[in-house]
């Protein structure tokens, strides 16, 4: 561990941590230096999160040990973290938009003139935040209602927070992920003249040549264990991918996508034309999908995937659209339409849309298809059960029974329920939304396998993602959008990493 | 029916210690009372469970049932309508005004609190006008099938109880065997998931207030003819609380999503005895309402530990099942 010339302030060792039905970390050793910028880099589910996670006091480990400026700490809550200057910018912004930036800079130690009553210094607040903003070059009133600003400028709020609670160590998780191009630029300008004020970074991202650009050290986590690690002038992209993923692309991919599907026409397979969503009402969009068929859907995150898939389904409102099926156009308002003619979503946010974390495996893995287990509108719970124990068995859900309550299971397991819930009637058309976020691999790798055999089933298959790898592998044809619109759709021999990051992020159109 | 367990000891003790304490208490005239003053409030207490399983509240029942009552007896005593027609359009009347709830809430996207709030003012402010504030009776004679409903009894059983009994069954394989019961839960626990899996939400929602308004409707006819005079201003006066603290006591989350028949009804009989208590031990009446705050606080706070328990140990059991997996 050569650690040039800067005494390391931070030391994490054999940290380890197990979740229900996964190893999440395996004795995962971590150190940060004064002043350096190391990535911590890895798949979805290598450990990364889990890592930030206890190092920010938000879940304790299980062993392991955590050792700052020399002295060997306890971090038990985010509060403790703090006094220790270590800060956390989460991947999702955790501001408050309902207050302005001195109040989001200043919260939970909001400065007082003291007495009984402990009212807030107006002026100490306002003054020191502008101060924090001019130091971060954004040139906005602290006064500013934080709903009133962009997502890249909640983010230097976030940043000015962590700062003005004397952040010695920043954990930046995935920050640049909803910003363009030119905010990426600024964002990453700004964590260099952190590291000039002496501030150490730990920065996620699985955007390689932002880890190539500003990293010292990349340190790569791989299934929840250590893989190895890159000092400045290793840091390639192809080494990174390869230390990441442990063996070739090819490889991980098993099912290689079949290149079969005819192309779909006007008599056969799933068209949607003239699709506008609330969301990019200016935009149209037009594709099709043939019976087994795998079509991606790469772009950045606020590209407006999610809401074309939403659309499609019937969740939310479309300006307009002409969805049909097998040359029938179809009238979809509301999911039960879209479910009636065998068109089913699996939605990008597992807990909150694609399950009842509250019911039972049994439960989730039948609702939408309760009708069809029961007589006279009453339930036949033999029949239920034993539907639910096929499920779990034919595509490996992991739980002792169809009577645990979803909220115990692993994200991949989880995963699998709302799968189930859709294979135990015959799909048509199945919209995957980021399917394998937050799942370990040997999960990720069997819901691949489903989603291969469903296509090769003739289901109409479509898979939003976000991750390259995923997207490249698993694909027929890649549709690609940037902001709103489809820029582009490439055949299996044009993909490449470049073509479809060209297409995401506009530069060619 | 683990939850319910709790709850019905906590009924059986409170039973036996009240008639250790005074004997009276198992009198066939105060047990008879008892379980007629069950069945009148427990019937309604399950519709408002049913709406507190969609997550949602009803606070116009008693406001509800005033308006109800004093129209009964307007129409029964001053315009003469057949006893039968005057029933049902009671009932179409309650039904339809928790149609307009469900859909303001539904449609409109409103929340449920300030829906029923403002029908708990209005309906009551329109009971107190219609009468001119002049109580309404049914006089001595005459409707004597709906005296029985409220007033009777079958094999020494009050017909309120029997009724409460016949309505709780019919909901118990509605809520628990049925697909609607099942979509009620789901809707209740998460209506966007609900929603995903292609369930009809605003529809479920809605009905649930309609059965929540028919179910009113009955319970305020039987009060009508129990009390046999109905002052608009202080005819069921804050029931919707003895509905919401029966079902929150029979297990029923006001976050929606859980809640069972069987809670409910233990719920209301846990209720009603506590008023019981009160006067057979001798306590002031006027710690009525303190003595069953408390009670309702405990029985809250003891299930939620229990419950707490119960997803402790299920978590264990997969954390075991993991390392089971990890060794091999």
């Amino acid at each position: 561990m050569a650690i040039e010339n800067t005494e390391p302030i931070l030391e994490m060792g054999d940290v380890s941590k197990r979740f229900p039905g996964v190893v999440a970390l395996d004795n995962v050793s971590l150190s940060v230096g004064a002043g350096e910028i190391v990535a911590l880099i890895g798949e979805n589910g290598a450990g990364k999160s889990t890592l930030m996670k206890i190092l920010g006091g938000a879940i304790a480990s299980d062993g392991g040990s955590i050792v700052i400026n020399g002295k060997p700490v306890e971090i038990r809550s985010p509060r403790e973290a703090s006094a220790l200057g270590i800060e956390f910018i989460h991947q999702e912004l955790s501001v408050l938009d309902n207050l302005d930036i001195a109040a989001n800079i200043f919260l939970r130690r909001e400065p007082t003139t003291g007495g009984f009553l402990k009212l807030i210094d107006r002026k100490r607040i306002y003054g020191e935040a502008d101060v924090l903003l001019r130091k971060l070059g954004l040139d906005l009133s602290s006064r500013t209602p934080l709903a009133q600003l962009s997502i890249a400028q909640q983010q230097l709020v976030e940043i000015a927070r962590a700062l003005g609670a004397g952040a010695r160590l920043i954990i930046m998780d995935e920050p640049t992920s909803s910003l363009t191009l030119t905010e990426t630029r600024r964002l990453l300008g700004l964590v260099k003249d952190l590291k000039a004020q002496g501030v150490s970074i730990i920065y996620i991202s699985h955007r390689m040549h932002e880890v190539q650009e500003i990293a010292d050290r990349a340190v790569v986590l791989r299934d929840g264990k250590n893989a190895g690690e890159l000092q400045r002038h290793e840091i390639t992209h192809e080494r990174m991918v390869r230390m990441m993923v442990g063996r070739d692309l090819k490889e991980f991919f098993k099912v290689e996508a079949a290149g079969n599907g005819s192309k779909a026409n006007g008599k056969s397979g799933f068209i949607v034309r003239r699709l506008r969503t609330m969301r990019y009402p200016h935009e149209m969009i037009t594709f099709s999908v043939a019976a087994g068929e795998v079509l991606g859907v790469a772009g950045l995150v606020g590209a407006g995937r999610s809401e074309v898939a939403r659309a499609i389904f019937g969740v939310e409102e479309a300006l307009e659209t002409e969805v049909a099926l097998d040359g029938k156009t179809l009238r979809i308002t509301e999911p039960q339409d879209a479910i009636s003619h065998g068109i089913y979503l699996v939605p990008e946010d597992r807990r909150l849309s694609g399950l009842i974390v509250d019911f039972n495996v049994r439960e989730n893995i039948s609702l939408p298809n309760l009708e069809s287990f029961s007589s006279a509108k009453l339930i036949n719970f033999s029949k239920e059960s034993k539907a639910a124990l096929e499920a779990c068995k034919a595509i490996n859900i992991k739980t002792p029974t169809p009577e645990m309550r979803a909220a115990n299971l692993s994200g991949g397991n989880q995963q699998k329920v709302v799968l189930a819930k859709w294979l135990t009637f015959r799909p048509r058309v199945l919209i995957f939304d980021e399917p394998t976020r937050g799942i370990d691999v040997g999960a990720k790798a069997e819901i691949y396998e489903l989603i291969r055999g469903l296509a090769a089933k003739g289901v109409s298959v479509i898979v939003i993602s976000s991750e390259m790898e995923e997207v490249l592998g698993i694909s027929d044809r890649i549709a690609v959008m940037h902001e709103g619109r489809l820029t582009g759709i490439l055949n299996r021999a044009d993909f490449s990493e470049e073509a479809v990051m060209r297409l995401a992020t506009g530069t060619e159109g | 029916m683990k939850k319910e367990l709790g709850i019905f000891i906590l009924l059986i003790v409170l039973c036996i210690v009240v008639s250790a304490i005074n004997p009276n208490f198992l009198l066939a005239i105060n047990l008879q009372n008892l379980a007629r003053q069950i069945g009148a409030f427990g019937i309604f207490s399950i519709g408002l469970g049913l709406v507190i399983i969609t997550g949602g509240i009803e606070l116009s029942v008693g406001s509800m049932m005033a308006l109800l009552g004093v129209l009964l007896s307007m129409m029964l005593t001053e315009y003469h309508f057949a006893a039968p027609l005057a029933v049902i359009a009671c009932i179409a009347l309650a039904m339809a005004l928790s149609l307009g709830h469900g859909l303001l809430i539904t449609r409109l996207n409103m929340q449920p609190f300030i829906v029923t709030l403002c029908g708990l003012l209005f309906y009551r402010g329109l009971a107190r006008f219609i009468t001119k504030d002049e109580t309404k009776g049914f006089g001595s004679q005459g409707f004597d099938w709906l005296r029985f409903l409220a007033n009777g009894n079958v094999a020494g059983i009050p017909m309120p109880f029997v009724l409460l009994i016949i309505i709780a069954l019919i909901t118990w394989v509605v809520l628990h065997r049925s697909v609607y019961g099942r979509y009620l839960f789901a809707t209740g626990r998460n209506s966007e998931a609900a929603r995903y899996a292609g369930i009809d939400t605003n529809g479920i929602v809605t009905l649930t207030y309609v059965i929540s308004g028919l179910l009113t409707a009955i319970s305020a006819i039987i009060f009508a003819f129990y009390t046999n005079s109905v002052s608009p201003a202080n005819h069921g006066n804050a029931y919707e609380l003895y509905g919401i603290a029966a079902a929150v006591l029979g297990g029923c989350s006001l976050r929606g999503g859980e809640g069972s028949v069987v809670g409910i009804l233990i719920g209301t009989a846990l209720l009603q005895v506590l008023r019981n208590l009160v006067n057979l031990l001798g306590i002031p009446s006027s710690l009525d309402f303190a003595v069953m705050g408390a009670v309702i606080l405990i029985g809250v706070m003891a299930d939620q530990i229990f419950t707490e328990r119960r997803n402790r140990r299920q978590v264990a059991l997969m954390r075991e099942l993991s390392a089971r997996e990890a060794k091999s």
